[in-house]
C-alpha cells in the first residue's frame, strides 16, 4: 500500500500544481480594467481592432489592405483625430482561419477592450464572430466580405461594406447573358457563402440550360493547382467560366488551365480580379513551378480580357481625384506599403474603407457611443463621402455598403496601372454603373454620379 | 480496497477544483477564457497521455477524433434542445465508437503502422466534412450558441467552470483507471505483448480498450473547445494539431496525467507568447506567424535532451533534489529516478515501480507498522499475479 501511496502522493502534488502553474502563467497578464460597457474610447483616443489574414492562403494581397487603413488613421490622428480622439488600430493574424478568428476576436474584446471592430476579412472568419460580437454588443463594422448574412435583423450590430457577392453575381451574370448568348457557361467557386453567394446571383439571371458545369474548391485546403477542376470546365465545354475566387485561386485556377489549351472568357468576381495582385501570383506560382522568368513574366497575358465587376474607379485612372488622394495617404502615411504595393486594388480598398469609418466617427459627435455610432451609419451613411461608384446603401434596415458598380474589362488599351509590382494592365468600362438589390430586385441603371473627396482631404493629404 | 484510491483522487480533485474557482474569481474574461481552453486541451492530452505513455500507442490522429467530437457536440447543439451535459455525453459517446471502429483493425498494427492509419484519419476525417457540406457546413462549418450563464456570471468565468469541472472528472476517471487491472493491462502489453498475453492478458482487446478510452477524451476536448469558440469548423482541427498534440504531451511527460497540464498550457500560451514576441521585435508577418512552431519544436528537443520524461518528469525531480537536502529519505529515489537510461521511455512505469518497493522496503526497514505493510504487499503480489 505504500506504493500505491507514493503514486497517489505524486498525483496529488500533480493536480495541485495545476492550478499553480496556471496561476503563474496569467498573473503575468495584467488584468483589464475598463468595463464591459463602453470600453475602448476616452476623451483622447478610440481603439479598435480587426482580425485579417496577415500570412496563410488568403494573405496575398488582402495583407495590404489593413495596413492601408491605418495609413488613414495615422493621416486623420496627425490632424488631431476625430473629435479630439486619436484613433488606435489593432489589426493581428487570423490567417483566414475562422478557428483563429474566434480566438482572437475574443483577444480584442476581452483583453485589448476594442470599441469597435472595424475591417475583418471574410466571410467564413467573420461568420464564426458575428454571433458572439453581437451578444457582447461590440460593433462589427464595414466587414471585409459580400456576404448576404451581414444584413440580418437578428445582428443589428453587424455592417458589411462592399456589394454583396449576390449583387455581383446578377449583374456580371446579366452581362453574360446578353453579350455571350447561346455561349455555354460554368462555374468555379469557392464552397462558402461567398462562391455561394455569387453563383445564385448568376443563376437568378442564367438561363438554366447554359450552365453545364458547376465546380467547386475549399479555401481552407488550397494549396496547389485546380486542375481537376478546369478539366472538368473543359471536358464540359464551357466556353464562359464564371468564376467567384480569392486571387490565389484565380491563379491557381488559370495557370492550369493554359497548359491544357483551354482559354474560355473568364467572367471574375472583383475579390479575385485586380490584376496587381494576382498578376505577381501567377507569376510566382510559375516560378514556383520551375518555370523561366520569360515564362513567369509571360503569365500576365492571361488577365488580358478578363472580364470583372468594379465599385470604385479602376486604381489606373490617375486622372481620379479620389485615386490621386490615395495615392499620396499612402506614399505619406504608409511609405513601406507605399514602396512594396504602391495603390492597388486592395491598398485602394482599404484608404476608401478607413476613409468610411472616419466619417462615421464624426457623424456620431462629440459624445461617442457604441449605439450613436451604429445610429449615425443608419441615418447618415448614405451621405458619406467615398470612392464608391454608387454612394451607400445603409439605413436602420439596409446594412449593405454599396449594392452597385460597372462590369468591367482588363485590357492592355487603357492607361497603366502606377504599381512598383509593374502592373500593365488596367480597366475598361463596358456598361454604364448599375445598382440591383440582392434579392428578385431588377437591375437598374444608375444616374446618380459619384461624390468627390472633400476639399480637406485633397489639401491635406 | 479500490475505494481508497477513488477517494483520494476525489479529495485531490475537489482541492484542485476550488484552486481553480479562486484563480477563475481573480482572472479577467479573456484569461479565464483561455484557461478554459486549457482545460480542454488537458482532456485530449490526458488521454493521448494514457494511450501513448501508458499503452505504448502512437495516434497521429488526435485532432480528427477532437473534430469528431466537436461536429457531434455542434450538430447536437444545433438541431437538439438537450441538456448540455447529455449533449457533451452524446458527443463523447459517438467519438467512443468511431475510437473503437479504429481501433480494432489498428490493435493488429504497431508502430509506424499505426501511426500511418491514425494520420490517414487526420487528413481524411476534414475532407469529408467538406464532402457533406449541407450537413456540416463547408468551410464555414457550424456555429452554436454558447449556454447562457446563470444570473450575472460572467460567461466566460462560466463556460471555464464548466470546461474546468469536465477535465477535473475526466482526470479522476483515468487515474482510477490507470490505477485499476485495466490499467495495469495496459503497461503490461506496452512492457512486452508476448509476457502480457502469457500471463492471460488479451493483448487486443486491451489496445482496443486503450485507443476508445482515448478516443473519448479527445471526442470530449473537441466538444469543450467548441463550448469556447462557438464554432466548429475543419480549420480548427488540421494535421498540425494532431501533431502539437503529441508534441504537448511528450513536453509533459509521456503517461503523466499532470504532464497533461504543462503541455496544455504551451499549445495556448505558446502561439501566443511567440506572437507578441515577434511582434515587439518587429519580425516579418511570415516570420511571426510560424515562430510558435518553431519555439515549440525547440522547446521540445531541449526538454526531450534535458528531461526526458517531460516537464513533469524534472519537476518531480526538482523537488526530489530539493527534499533530499532537507531529508535522506527520498534521496536514493530520486536519484534513481534521474538515472534512467536513454531508453527508459518505454520502462519508465516499470522502474517507478522498482521504485516504489523499495520505497516501501525502506519503510518497512524504518519499522513503520510492519504488518500492516506486509500483508498490502500480499495484496499488491496477488493483484501484480492477477493482471
Amino acid at each position: 500500500m505504500r506504493a500505491r501511496q507514493g503514486g497517489v502522493r505524486s498525483w496529488g502534488r500533480a493536480l495541485a500544481a495545476a492550478a499553480t502553474v496556471l496561476a503563474a502563467v496569467v498573473v503575468a497578464v495584467p488584468a483589464t480594467s475598463a468595463s464591459a460597457a463602453e470600453s475602448g474610447v476616452t476623451a483622447h483616443s478610440i481603439t479598435i481592432g480587426a482580425t485579417v489574414p496577415l500570412t496563410g492562403p488568403a494573405a496575398p494581397g488582402y495583407s495590404e489592405i489593413a495596413p492601408a487603413m491605418n495609413a488613414v488613421f495615422d493621416w486623420v490622428n496627425a490632424h488631431g483625430g476625430v473629435h479630439g480622439r486619436k484613433i488606435h488600430y489593432l489589426y493581428l493574424d487570423d490567417q483566414y482561419n475562422p478557428a483563429k478568428t474566434a480566438t482572437l476576436t475574443r483577444q480584442l474584446v476581452l483583453q485589448d477592450s476594442i470599441f469597435a471592430d472595424v475591417g475583418s476579412l471574410g466571410t467564413p472568419t467573420q461568420t464564426a464572430v458575428q454571433g458572439y460580437l453581437n451578444a457582447e454588443k461590440i460593433p462589427q463594422l464595414f466587414i471585409e466580405s459580400g456576404c448576404n448574412c451581414w444584413s440580418d435583423p437578428k445582428y443589428p450590430y453587424s455592417f458589411g461594406w462592399q456589394p454583396p457577392y449576390t449583387i455581383e453575381g446578377k449583374i456580371l451574370g446579366a452581362y453574360v447573358k446578353q453579350h455571350f448568348a447561346g455561349e455555354k457557361v460554368g462555374f468555379l467557386y469557392q464552397d462558402d457563402e461567398f462562391g455561394q453567394d455569387f453563383v445564385k446571383g448568376a443563376d437568378m439571371e442564367l438561363p438554366a440550360s447554359s450552365i453545364v458545369s458547376r465546380q467547386s474548391y475549399d479555401a481552407a485546403t488550397l494549396s496547389g493547382p485546380l486542375a481537376n477542376q478546369v478539366a472538368a470546365l473543359k471536358a464540359a465545354g464551357a466556353k464562359v467560366v464564371m468564376m467567384a475566387t480569392i486571387p490565389a485561386a484565380t491563379a491557381l485556377a488559370m495557370l492550369p488551365a493554359a497548359a491544357i489549351g483551354y482559354q474560355p472568357q473568364y467572367v471574375v468576381s472583383s475579390v479575385g480580379a485586380d490584376p496587381p495582385t494576382v498578376g505577381p501570383l501567377l507569376a510566382s506560382f510559375t516560378a514556383k513551378g520551375g518555370g523561366s522568368a520569360a515564362e513567369a513574366k509571360a503569365t500576365a497575358a492571361l488577365l488580358k480580357g478578363l472580364i470583372t465587376f468594379a465599385y470604385a474607379p479602376p486604381e489606373n485612372q490617375t486622372a481620379n481625384p479620389w485615386v490621386q488622394v490615395s495615392r499620396k495617404l499612402l506614399q505619406k502615411y504608409a511609405p513601406s506599403l507605399w514602396s512594396s504595393a504602391g495603390l492597388d486594388g486592395n491598398t485602394e480598398y482599404g484608404v476608401a474603407l478607413a476613409y468610411t469609418f472616419v466619417q462615421a466617427l464624426q457623424a456620431a459627435g462629440k459624445n461617442l457611443t457604441r449605439a450613436g455610432l451604429l445610429k449615425a451609419i443608419a441615418t447618415d451613411g448614405h451621405k458619406f463621402v467615398t470612392p464608391g461608384l454608387v454612394p451607400l446603401s445603409y439605413s436602420s434596415s439596409v446594412h449593405f455598403g454599396y449594392e452597385g458598380g460597372e462590369v468591367v474589362q482588363l485590357s492592355s488599351s487603357a492607361p497603366p496601372a502606377v504599381t512598383p509590382t509593374g502592373s500593365w494592365i488596367g480597366a475598361t468600362p463596358l456598361t454604364g454603373v448599375e445598382t440591383t438589390s440582392p434579392g428578385a430586385g431588377p437591375i437598374e441603371k444608375y444616374h446618380g454620379g459619384s461624390s468627390k473627396p472633400p476639399s480637406a482631404l485633397l489639401r491635406t493629404a | 480496497m479500490a475505494g481508497q484510491p477513488l477517494v483520494r483522487h476525489l479529495v485531490l480533485a475537489l482541492a484542485a477544483a476550488a484552486g481553480f474557482y479562486l484563480l477563475t474569481s481573480v482572472l479577467s474574461p479573456y484569461d479565464n477564457f483561455q484557461v478554459g481552453e486549457i482545460a480542454a486541451y488537458a482532456v485530449a492530452l490526458a488521454g493521448l497521455s494514457v494511450l501513448t505513455g501508458v499503452n505504448g500507442q502512437i495516434s497521429l490522429g488526435h485532432g480528427a477524433l477532437m473534430a469528431v467530437g466537436a461536429y457531434s457536440f455542434g450538430l447536437l447543439m444545433t438541431h437538439t434542445q438537450l441538456n448540455l451535459m447529455v449533449e457533451l455525453l452524446a458527443a463523447v459517446g459517438l467519438t467512443t465508437v468511431l475510437g473503437i471502429a479504429v481501433g480494432i483493425p489498428s490493435a493488429r498494427l504497431a508502430g509506424p503502422y499505426l501511426a500511418g492509419v491514425t494520420l490517414m484519419l487526420a487528413l481524411g476525417l476534414p475532407l469529408l466534412a467538406d464532402q457533406y457540406s449541407s450537413t456540416f457546413g463547408g468551410d464555414q462549418g457550424l456555429t452554436i450558441t454558447p449556454p447562457a450563464a446563470p444570473g450575472s456570471l460572467d460567461p466566460e468565468r462560466w463556460l471555464a467552470w464548466i470546461q474546468i469541472a469536465a477535465a477535473l472528472v475526466t482526470i479522476v476517471l483515468l487515474a482510477n483507471l490507470l490505477r485499476s487491472r485495466f490499467g495495469r493491462a495496459f503497461r503490461a502489453v506496452r512492457d512486452d505483448e508476448v509476457a502480457a498475453e502469457l500471463a492471460g492478458i488479451h493483448v487486443g482487446r486491451t489496445k482496443v480498450l486503450a485507443f476508445a478510452v482515448s478516443a473519448a477524451c479527445a471526442g470530449l476536448a473537441g466538444a469543450l473547445l467548441v463550448l469556447s469558440t462557438g464554432i466548429v469548423n475543419t480549420g480548427e482541427f488540421p494535421l498540425s494539431l494532431s501533431i502539437d498534440l503529441l508534441a504537448g504531451m511528450v513536453l509533459g511527460g509521456a503517461g503523466s496525467l499532470m504532464g497533461v497540464w504543462w503541455g496544455a498550457v504551451a499549445l495556448v500560451y505558446l502561439p501566443q507568447w511567440s506572437t507578441s514576441v515577434a511582434g515587439s521585435l518587429s519580425l516579418g508577418n511570415g516570420v511571426s506567424a510560424y515562430l510558435a512552431t518553431v519555439v515549440f519544436g525547440l522547446i521540445l528537443i531541449v526538454v526531450m535532451l534535458v528531461a526526458p520524461s517531460g516537464l513533469q518528469g524534472l519537476l518531480r525531480w526538482t523537488g526530489g533534489r530539493l527534499l533530499s537536502t532537507l531529508r535522506w529519505v527520498p534521496a536514493s529515489v530520486t536519484a534513481l529516478e534521474v538515472r534512467q537510461p536513454a531508453n527508459q521511455e518505454k520502462d519508465q512505469e516499470s522502474q517507478e515501480k522498482d521504485q516504489e518497493s523499495q520505497e516501501s522496503q525502506e519503510s518497512q526497514e524504518s519499522q513503520e507498522s510492519q504488518e500492516s505493510q506486509e500483508s498490502q504487499d500480499k495484496q499488491d503480489r496477488t493483484e501484480r499475479s492477477e493482471a
